[in-house]
């Protein structure tokens, strides 16, 4: 019955979201944009939201309780169980930083006699290293991704089309990744498909051995397990910019590079921040595709934790947790320093 | 006369530059789908064949080896397990979705907090959120269980995306309508039924297909904390770790094309709302 308002309201045409998915705006075409959102219409909205109403509380306790429960209590339980003794079966919580000199100490650290002054400990080296890793696939993921995110975007000019492509990126996400690793198995191995191709073309006289359990397969494979997830941010941040600014620009005899230089790029780098935050998270608690793709010739910090859990050292494994996490933290940290994503949201 | 030709030189270059992106676009897709490719073909590999091509004649071999009880332990219930999580994960992110998106509508006290804690759950890797409540619920003396602690940190994991949908979604939405219906003596329960649901349904659609494809494939967050029974990743895990056989492929075709399936049908559901809200 409330419906029978809505066509005897003439402000709120164009107000309501104007086609596709509802992340996506009305307002990246050039004619909509005048229309609805900062119109008149939406300021009203914009008062009435703010009017008194319900509280929310009760829609709020549900969520916030159970991130509670399974989200802030585990990772604090993290950082208690950091200062618990091992006990060879269990832990004790007799408090000791015993783990922590553990996991910075090693020998020749302090050791004049060493050549290196500095050797790190084999977990700081193993942070190190899935560092280095996670820092390489994210450039290369940006490198491939983001011309991808480009085309969509801005050379893609039916939406019907956009919408397709967009979500034929898309779909590997929502399909599990573990099995996406495992079919990077008949693609790399000295009899696998790539090493076909490679002779077939004649590029080389033989099999390569270099492509399965190496640094380089590995590599190929986290960044085509882990791309998609830069393309939908920078996607969605490049398809905010209007259209009318690069028409704008053209106009005034801007060319192409310098239209990229001076507008795309500068508006899509909230995308790209948050999809290498969200490459780079994941990658440094990456441990299955190191076992799969790697042939578990690598260790990253998810498999020792695994490693120490297994081995019932939990405040071991702890401690290696909580490494992690500061260091994703300084990562994701510097991510924003260099870019202010709070415009994207 | 000098802008006719210049004009067209333009188009031209543009039209390269595009089919250059397109020649881009056709081989990203073929790197982000041909080793799946590769595996979907390999699973018909005949019975004296490989992990690898060439292939050796075309059978089901594998596929009816994967439907024998005793290969890869117990699947059925591993993928029953699974689909049934994936539901349950899928109801509760809709709900918390839509119930803090309602919520962020207006400012509260705490709500960047509570904003940021909701996004914790999308930068905590798996394995941390994995680690944490299993050595604690070890300590205490409480068993994981899929459908208690791995439903537990599921939810933490898709409830990110559901809300950024819902908050999407809000951001777009005109109160108006609902403030035309309370005029006209609605009350709240009856304006959020008649007027809010109907036109946010194809998010709480959107919310759930997060929810249910994420928890359906989600691993690093179910390895500690599954407890007795395995779900249907778990299981993949565990067959990973003995020989690699073309099985392990029918298994990864049989479930992609499952999430292929269900991918396919929320979308099915969204467009047909999506097409009566318009």
């Amino acid at each position: 019955m409330a419906n029978h308002a809505i066509p005897q309201h003439p402000g709120l045409v164009g107000a309501v979201p104007a086609r596709g998915f509802p992340w996506r705006g009305g307002d990246d075409r050039p004619g909509e944009a005048a229309s609805g959102r900062d119109g008149p219409a939406a300021a009203g909205a914009r008062a009435v939201r703010r009017a008194p109403g319900g509280h929310p509380g009760w829609l709020i306790a549900p969520a916030t309780l159970w991130l509670f429960v399974f989200l802030l209590v585990p990772l604090a339980s993290i950082l208690v169980f950091s200062f618990f003794t091992s006990t060879g079966f269990g832990m004790a919580p007799e408090p000791t930083i015993k783990n922590y000199v553990d996991y910075f100490e090693v020998e020749g650290f302090f050791d004049p006699e060493a050549r290196k002054f500095l050797t790190p400990s084999v977990f700081l080296s193993t942070l190190g290293t899935t560092f280095r890793f996670a820092l390489t696939v994210m450039v290369l993921c940006l490198l491939v991704g983001y011309p991808i995110a480009y085309f969509l975007a801005l050379q893609v000019q039916a939406f019907k089309w956009q919408l397709a492509l967009f979500l034929l990126c898309m779909v590997p996400f929502w399909t599990s990744y573990l099995i996406r690793a495992v079919a990077w198995l008949p693609m790399l191995g000295r009899r696998g498909l790539l090493n076909r191709a490679l002779v077939e073309l004649g590029i080389v006289e033989k099999p390569v051995s270099f492509l399965l359990y190496s640094e380089f397969g590995y590599t190929m494979a986290l960044v085509q397990l882990y791309v998609v997830l830069c393309i939908g941010p920078i996607f969605f941040s490049l398809a905010k910019i209007d259209r009318q600014v690069l028409e704008a620009a053209r106009d005034m005899g801007a060319n192409a590079f310098q239209i990229f230089r001076e507008i795309i790029l500068p508006l899509s780098l909230p995308g790209v921040a948050i999809g290498m935050i969200f490459i780079f998270v994941m990658l440094m608690g990456e441990f299955a595709s190191a076992v799969v793709v790697y042939g578990g010739k690598i260790s990253t910090v998810g498999t020792v934790i695994l490693n120490y859990y297994t081995f019932a050292n939990y405040p071991f494994a702890a401690v290696n947790a909580l490494m992690l996490m500061i260091a994703m933290m300084i990562g994701v940290v510097i991510i924003l320093r260099v870019v202010d994503i709070r415009k994207q949201l | 006369m000098s802008v006719k030709p210049r004009k067209s030189a333009e188009a031209r270059r543009r039209t390269l530059v595009k089919s250059g992106f397109g020649i881009y676009f056709a081989i990203f897709l073929i790197f982000i789908y041909g080793p799946m490719f590769a595996m979907f073909i390999l699973s018909f590999q005949g019975k004296r064949g490989g992990t690898s091509f060439p292939m050796r004649g075309v059978s089901l071999y594998w596929w009816e080896k994967l439907i024998q009880p005793s290969t890869v332990g117990d699947l059925k219930g591993a993928l029953v397990r699974s689909v049934i999580l994936a539901l349950i994960v899928m109801v509760f992110t809709a709900l918390f979705s839509t119930m803090l998106g309602m919520a962020f509508r207006r400012p509260f006290r705490g709500s960047g907090a509570l904003f940021y804690t909701i996004m914790a759950g999308l930068m905590v890797p798996g394995v941390l959120l994995s680690l944490g409540l299993a050595t604690l619920l070890k300590q205490v003396g409480i068993p994981p269980n899929w459908w208690s602690t791995a439903l537990g940190v599921h939810v933490v994991w898709t409830l990110p995306f559901g809300f950024l949908v819902m908050m999407a979604v809000f951001n777009r939405f005109d109160a108006s309508l609902e403030e035309a219906a309370r005029d006209m003596g609605a009350g709240e329960w009856t304006v959020f039924r008649e007027v809010t649901l109907p036109l946010i349904l194809p998010g709480i659609v959107a919310a759930g297909l997060f929810g249910f494809t994420l928890s359906y494939d989600e691993f690093a967050r179910t390895t500690l904390l599954a407890g007795e029974f395995n779900t249907l990743p778990l299981d993949i895990n565990a067959s990973m770790t003995q020989r690699i056989r073309p099985t392990l492929f029918a298994l990864g075709t049989a479930s992609t094309l499952f999430s292929l399936l269900m991918i396919g049908l929320f979308l099915l559901v969204y467009t047909i709302i999506y097409r009566r809200t318009q």
